[in-house]
């Protein structure tokens, strides 16, 4: 029982879901799309009610496969915080969905489920079972369009790029357990100095890592993004980049700093070659795209790599940084969705240009989508700089002995360069591209507007006031020990 | 009203306002935005005249919590340093306002934005915290870019506005890693400039460090400030920026990289200083001369302008390069002085861009028989350009000279013959193209500026430049003090020019009699 407690949080939202597909059976079909409403309603609650919770000390479940602790309970908090979100952008966009909208809110709902038994993760095979969930559930979410090619070609992409970094990673925790005799991260922990010669054990770390990689969009796994990202509905792309992403990076930060001991300190040069790499090529990448979704998908590989180079250089700081690049990450994403999706960008013709003229349509809309950009691009006083600072703090006050060092320095401020360029590209087009046809306004309802207010006090109070946030993600980095 | 934070939120609760009104109210807008800058204005004089000179601490402090888990606070105060360019950060802000009457569309987000440049602008000037500081900066920077590519004008906009944005951005970004690495790098828990200033007196920042954070610094500053080869962005900028943009930033916002450098930079790295200065020598010399080689080239009046503010910052540089308090002091007196003089230039210009559609020189000429109001301030800030004794421009320069005569005369020598020979070229020529001469055909229906409260803001700005030319110690009696300190406090009266440095105080006396 004591086991189950603990799993209260997961155990709510998994409840609300089966409740969602439950009431689907009652509900007139004109009255579905507005479960989602509920749906959001639900994750709210759950969300105001996990900061009853306190874990001053980690609690084991499960035999020490399942961990809540401080770090734990961050990312659950930012899964339903961003779910919530998400799923009221949801019900903006279910009226394209054909049919299954009910499903649509619950696959939400489970995929939610799976991401936060990725942050409890203690273990290899909750490790991979919380990630299959995640990505079974993204198969579906990302081809729900199904008469759009573009979007069927999103699912596609996505589950055979899914499945083969599926196949990597349970093959690299078969041959961990072959070589270390564990799957717990505790135990492999225990193992690793004297398994620190197992060219099989870094083979099979190897592969795990390579399954991460595909989660994160990191390069050279990062190939589905931009196209996943264009075609599947914008809700679900928005998903994938915030909470599919931050559910390899709670993992990655688990395995390095809990489960590989001192091996960790091998891979992290490997780390910061990819987060280089993934900045580069993130920043080249989206300077000549037309087309605002498929700019979103570069902009997520190039965060990625801001996230990867803070964990290869820093330590504590760096995983705290980290938390807190995430927290503005999650409110620029959901508003540039949600804005994608009350513009209707995207449904017949792809390019920036249906942004041309948007602040004559819709004030609102314009300054979020700015303000969004703004943030992402790192400006104060917006979420985004304020991670950027944190990033390059972590960088300079703990990885200045590093060889690779003033490289991967340079690389950063040449990706935040350019992308300053391709974020600015956006608020250009908003503001003074002239609009090929004559405005019409855009009706916003009551909930997307709470949910573009919400968003824009997210940013905004990240940036201004970040400090609860960063005691927050210190007070999470702490239960790591670090 | 005497209170700093007054003065910032001033612009900044009125960019406020205006957000949350409808559209459309234009003549309110403009009545806000100079109500808020007359109020910010009110509270820089009587901070200025309340300021007691002679001391090197720091006045009007104010204090609070911010962000307490980086060691970041809300901290304003001024010193020496400082209180002169909040004055005439407040004065070209009510100015700018006051000619924002050429702007005819999308009047709402036009002033909200001035707004936020002019309330970040004046924030920089007084945060004394690392963070704040660059928090506002880039307040006052972002909106420029916005500004320049919506309201500006000239064929070339759109070039320029991804020029100037690219490059001050990378400015930007190189001056936050440096600050970022000060703060890291040096292990300090804190963000505050003051109690950093402490902290390196006894825990400097580690050797190695010092070197590369400088030159950070000094680049992304140099590049903020157009210093050679660097400075390519500003007279194609300015030349596109409306004019209310043009005069805050030629005149204000620029002045941050100098302040930055002076107030951050050398104090915090004094050995990565004296490593760095020889070559922030060399490249000043590139705005003095090359700049002003450049500027009797333009056929345009505002490209003219634009060149030589970007030669006249290169005297603030060469005082700070020669590292003596007398330098020092005359760089924030040319600061000081350029910052009215760019705000008057710029404004004038805009204004006879909008009465004219060209600042072609060719085609212009005699226009102070059409306008003998515009036409007397501009020729009276042309003559203020080219470093006329009676206008404050003048005090800094000689005193920059004095100052760079201890540390190098070979510089001295040439940044003079710049200064006063090349600027004197393409100055009185422009006077003589534009002024003087027969009046075109097309040209003889132009009237001048009829209305007083529309000469008001051109009237101010002259009139301080002649009142700190007069009375240039109303600057150098306060920032001399506070530059002492720096440039002591910071070790630098260990190294070579300590010789400067003790010998300065005779010499300071003499250059005021000079003045």
């Amino acid at each position: 029982m004591h086991d189950l407690s603990l799993m209260g949080l997961e155990l709510a939202v998994l409840a609300a879901g089966l409740t969602l597909l439950l009431l689907d059976l009652w509900t007139p079909p004109a009255q579905k799309r507005h479960l989602g409403y509920v749906a959001a309603i639900l994750v709210g609650v759950i969300f105001v009610g996990s900061f009853a919770l306190l874990v001053p000390e980690p609690q084991f479940a499960f035999g020490g496969m399942y961990v809540l602790d401080e770090l734990a309970l961050f990312f659950k908090r930012f899964f339903l915080l961003a779910a919530g979100l998400i799923l009221v952008m949801s019900v903006e966009f279910a009226d394209r969905f054909e049919a299954g909208v009910a499903e649509y809110y619950a696959l939400t709902l489970f995929a939610l489920v799976g991401m936060m038994f990725a942050a409890s993760a203690h273990d290899f095979t909750l490790l991979f079972v919380a990630l299959e969930l995640v990505t079974v559930c993204f198969y579906i979410l990302t081809s729900f369009q199904r008469r759009r090619s573009q979007s069927l070609e999103a699912g596609v992409k996505y589950l055979i790029i899914g499945a083969l970094s599926g196949g990597f990673m349970v093959y690299g925790i078969a041959l961990i357990y072959g070589t270390a005799g564990t799957l717990d991260f505790a135990e492999l922990a225990a193992e690793s100095s004297r398994a620190i010669e197992s060219r099989l054990l870094l083979l099979g770390l190897l592969m795990v890592f390579v399954g991460l990689g595909f989660k994160i969009a990191a390069v050279p796994f990062h190939i589905w993004a931009p196209d996943v990202y264009q075609g599947a509905p914008p809700p679900s792309a928005a998903f994938l980049a915030v909470g599919s992403k931050a559910a390899g990076i709670v993992l990655l930060i688990r395995l390095l700093h809990t489960a590989l001991g001192s091996l960790a300190d091998r891979w992290k040069p490997a780390l910061v070659v990819v987060a280089c790499l993934t900045i580069l090529y993130g920043a080249l990448c989206a300077i000549p795209q037309r087309n605002f979704r498929r700019l979103m998908g570069y902009s997520s590989i190039t965060n990625a790599g801001f996230i990867l180079l803070a964990l290869g250089t820093g330590e504590g700081r760096g995983v705290a940084g980290v938390l807190f690049y995430l927290g503005g990450y999650l409110f620029s994403v959901v508003a540039a969705f949600l804005v994608m999706c009350l513009a209707r960008c995207g449904d017949q013709d792809d390019e920036t240009c249906v942004l041309a003229g948007l602040h004559r349509r819709s004030p609102l809309l314009a300054a979020t989508l700015a303000l969004a950009m703004v943030s992402l691009a790192g400006i104060p006083p917006l979420a985004g700089f304020m991670g950027k600072f944190l990033v390059f703090r972590a960088m300079l006050s703990e990885g200045g002995g590093y060889p690779l060092f003033p490289w991967a320095l340079g690389i950063a401020v040449f990706g935040v360069v350019v992308s300053l360029y391709f974020y600015m590209n956006v608020v250009r087009t908003i503001y003074w591209t002239p609009a090929r046809e004559e405005p019409a306004p855009i009706p916003i309802d009551g909930p997307s507007r709470l949910a573009l207010y919400a968003a824009v006090l997210g940013l905004l109070w990240l940036g201004l006031l970040p400090g609860s946030l960063v005691n927050l993600a210190d007070f999470a980095v702490q239960a790591l020990g670090l | 009203m005497a209170s700093l934070s007054f003065i910032i939120f001033c612009p900044l609760a009125a960019a406020l306002v205006i957000a949350l009104l409808p559209a459309g109210l234009r003549v309110l807008f403009r009545l806000l935005a100079i109500a808020a800058t007359f109020l910010a204005l009110v509270g820089a004089t009587r901070v200025f005249l309340g300021f007691e000179a002679g001391g090197a601490e720091f006045q009007f402090v104010e204090q609070a919590d911010w962000i307490r888990a980086l060691g970041a606070g809300y901290h304003l105060g001024v010193d020496g340093l400082n209180v002169g360019l909040l004055l005439m950060a407040a004065m070209v802000g009510f100015a700018a306002a006051c000619v924002s009457w050429e702007i005819e569309h999308r009047e709402k987000e036009y002033y909200i934005l001035l707004m936020l440049i002019t309330g970040g602008v004046l924030g920089t000037f007084v945060a004394l915290d690392l963070l704040l500081f660059y928090v506002f900066h880039e307040l006052a920077l972002i909106p420029t870019f916005l500004m320049i590519g919506i309201w500006g004008r000239g064929a070339e906009r759109e070039y320029a506005t991804f020029k100037i944005t690219l490059y001050l951005t990378i400015g930007a970004m190189l001056v936050l890693l440096g600050l970022t690495g000060i703060y890291a790098g040096g292990g300090f828990r804190t963000l505050d400039m003051v109690e950093l200033q402490q902290r390196v007196l006894t825990h400097p920042v580690a050797a190695a460090w010092q070197g590369p954070l400088f030159g950070l610094l000094l680049f992304g500053f140099g590049i903020l400030v157009s210093l050679w080869p660097f400075h390519t962005w500003a007279p194609m900028g300015y030349a596109a920026a409306p004019t209310a943009t043009a005069m805050l930033h030629a005149g204000v916002l620029k002045k941050v990289g100098l302040y930055g450098l002076i107030r951050i930079a050398l104090p915090l790295l004094p050995e990565g200083a004296q490593s760095w200065l020889p070559v922030l020598a060399v490249l000043c010399l590139g705005n003095i001369v090359h700049a002003s080689l450049v500027a009797m080239r333009q056929r345009d009046l505002n490209l003219l302008a634009g060149n030589s503010s970007v030669a006249h910052v290169g005297f603030a540089f060469l005082g700070i390069a020669s590292l003596t308090v007398l330098g020092v002091t005359g760089a924030v007196m040319v600061m000081v002085a350029h910052g009215f003089l760019a705000a008057l230039v710029f404004g004038l210009n805009g204004f006879l861009y909008q009465r004219l559609g060209s600042l072609q020189m060719d085609r212009l000429g005699g226009l102070l028989t059409a306008m003998p109001f515009a036409g007397t301030v501009l020729i009276a800030a042309m003559l203020a350009g080219c470093g006329l004794p009676g206008f404050a421009g003048f005090a800094g320069e000689v005193m920059v000279l004095f100052g760079a005569w201890e540390y190098s005369r070979w510089l001295a020598a040439l940044a003079a013959w710049g200064a006063l020979i090349l600027a004197a070229v393409y100055m009185l020529r422009a006077i003589r193209l534009v002024f003087h001469g027969p009046v075109p055909d097309k040209l003889r229906a132009l009237t001048d500026i009829g209305n007083p409260w529309r000469a008001l803001p051109y009237g101010l700005l002259l009139a301080a430049l002649i009142g700190f030319g007069i009375w240039p110690r109303a600057i150098t009696d306060k920032a001399e003090p506070a530059v002492r300190r720096i440039l002591v406090n910071s070790g630098n009266a260990t190294s070579p020019s300590a010789v400067a440095v003790a010998g300065v105080t005779t010499v300071t006396a003499d250059g005021r009699t000079a003045d």
